[in-house]
């Protein structure tokens, strides 16, 4: 479904990524781990179009999404919940979910949408009047999320769902994964909570320094002896 | 209480709405594309002498207005793409001298086509007798239509996609383009609005007052001031502050002299810029 090959990309003259090629096929949890300052958001904000790439091919549904904008590449079916959620603070949690489905499709069945969002987050309906920037942390990962269901994606981007979270409201945060897989979509999703993530993905890769070191299945990972003792501190 | 203060009060307050019509738009565009039309006044100017031009020419006074609302809001949409765009990235000091150009541009401009007569619009529009109190119709008038054309606006940001587009840029700029939005439609349909309200602005001001290629030297200062009151972007504070700010004019009027109701205006204005540097209503 999304296809990254040796992608390479930066700011300025400082390169993040080097010739990152990555999959991900429909259906599946994809995760993609590594330390600060691996490169990790980079390559989301790459294939969402924020920070163009320098060189190698990036295509989704077996079309070319290089060079696309970011708006058009929401267009296509891929929805990013950034890294530090970005809510709009002083807009309604309602309003935050409007604007999720500003691209024309979306507008069409904008009804629908909200209850399907409300009825996986019901938090969400009870707090839809208050501004967003008013609502708890883990609230404001259900908004996030929420706000990137209402374009009505084929993939998720998430980009450390986790961080800064409290370790109960972390545990949440992974179950509300396992929900939206469960309703169908594909997701990649960036994490430095290893052992989490690792729990809800199919396959996952590690990146460190902008380079892709290891890939393999969440199970393989699992046992790996340098995931083990880096990553999950065993 | 003296009659003659209500008079002044109820003329504020008509005076206000315009202002606050005005504030309005300029706040819309600085809080969506981040840069200051200084030039903004000078759209009105414009306006103005559409309307006194094509009512001169025969037109009926209300299609001349809807015209000319038409042309300022063109108008705001050529000043985004051949000035504001190409500057968006530089330096703000850049983005000033763009705007203040346009400015020096459309006063030399209107002065070598119009000369630098006064012109008025010679529509005699009747004075309300309310008991003691006179109150000038276009004044009632322009107060009427600033109120619609505000409520009109708010409307618009609450209800529509692209105004809750509009409302959210300014808290995320970089984050619109993962919500599907193209920030350049944005800042072109924003530059629209503003103009229209500019134009709008217009058509209530040649009612009440002669028009000339420097008018916008009176009111553009008033209007960037109003808007640093309440906050520049703020647009519930811009609004706020047009009621202050008119009633300062029109009651120091009253007691002293226009003048000094503008010195008083400028004075309480710095002094406001001391005691809250980001506006009346700073968050």
């Amino acid at each position: 479904m999304l296809s990254l090959a040796a992608v390479s990309a930066g700011y300025g003259s400082f390169r993040a990524l080097f010739d990152v090629s990555l999959e991900v096929e429909a259906g599946e949890a994809v995760g993609v781990i590594g330390p600060n300052g691996a490169g990790k958001t980079t390559m989301m904000r790459v294939i969402s179009g924020l920070v163009p790439l320098v060189s190698g091919a990036m295509t989704f549904d077996g079309r070319p999404l290089a060079g696309l904008s970011a708006h058009r590449i929401v267009e296509r079916g891929i929805a990013h919940v950034p890294e530090n959620r970005r809510l709009f603070p002083r807009l309604t949690v309602e309003d935050n979910l409007r604007i999720g489905a500003f691209i024309a499709p979306a507008r069409a069945r904008i009804a629908e949408r909200m209850a399907w969002v409300y009825d996986l987050f019901p938090r969400l309906k009870e707090r839809r009047e208050q501004l967003a920037g008013t609502l708890s942390g883990g609230e404001q990962q259900m908004c996030a999320i929420g706000r990137a269901l209402m374009s009505g994606p084929k993939l998720l981007l998430m980009d450390e769902p986790s961080a800064g979270l409290a370790p109960l409201v972390v545990q949440q945060v992974f179950d509300l994964v396992r929900r939206i897989r469960a309703e169908g979509l594909t997701v990649l999703i960036v994490e430095q909570n290893v052992q989490q993530v690792l729990e809800v993905v199919d396959r996952a890769y590690l990146l460190e320094v902008g380079r892709i070191h290891l890939a393999g299945s969440a199970a393989e990972l699992k046992d790996n002896d340098l995931i083990r003792r880096s990553y999950m501190g065993l | 209480m003296d009659i003659y203060l209500l008079e002044a009060v109820i003329n504020g307050l008509l005076l206000g709405g315009v202002l606050a019509l005005l504030a309005l738009g300029l706040n819309l565009i600085f809080g969506v594309v981040d840069v200051v039309w200084i030039a903004y006044a000078d759209l009105v100017m414009c306006g103005m002498y559409m309307v006194y031009w094509l009512h001169v020419w025969g037109w009926p006074l209300w299609a001349a207005c809807a015209a000319a609302v038409a042309g300022v809001a063109v108008l705001g949409l050529l000043v985004h793409l051949l000035i504001i765009a190409p500057v968006l990235r530089a330096p703000p000091i850049n983005q000033l001298l763009a705007t203040g150009g346009l400015l020096f541009f459309l006063q030399s401009f209107a002065t070598l086509l119009f000369g630098t007569d006064f012109r008025n619009i010679g529509v005699r529009l009747p004075i309300i007798e309310m008991g003691d109190i006179y109150i000038s119709f276009a004044r009632l008038l322009a107060f009427g239509f600033a109120l619609v054309g505000a409520t009109v606006l708010y409307v618009f940001l609450k209800r529509t996609y692209l105004g809750v587009a509009i409302r959210a840029i300014s808290q995320d700029r970089e984050i619109m383009g993962l919500m599907g939005v193209d920030q350049r439609r944005v800042y072109l349909v924003t530059s629209m609005i503003g103009g229209a309200l500019a134009g709008l602005g217009g058509c209530l001001l040649v009612l009440q007052y002669d028009v000339h290629p420097f008018l916008g030297n009176t009111f553009g200062p008033l209007i960037f001031m109003i808007c640093v009151l309440g906050g520049l972007g703020n647009m519930i504070g811009g609004f706020i502050a047009s009621f202050i700010i008119s009633q300062i004019i029109s009651i120091g009027g009253y007691y002293y002299s226009t003048e000094w109701a503008y010195v008083l205006a400028f004075t309480l204005f710095i002094v406001l810029m001391f005691i809250r540097p980001r506006g009346i209503l700073a968050r």
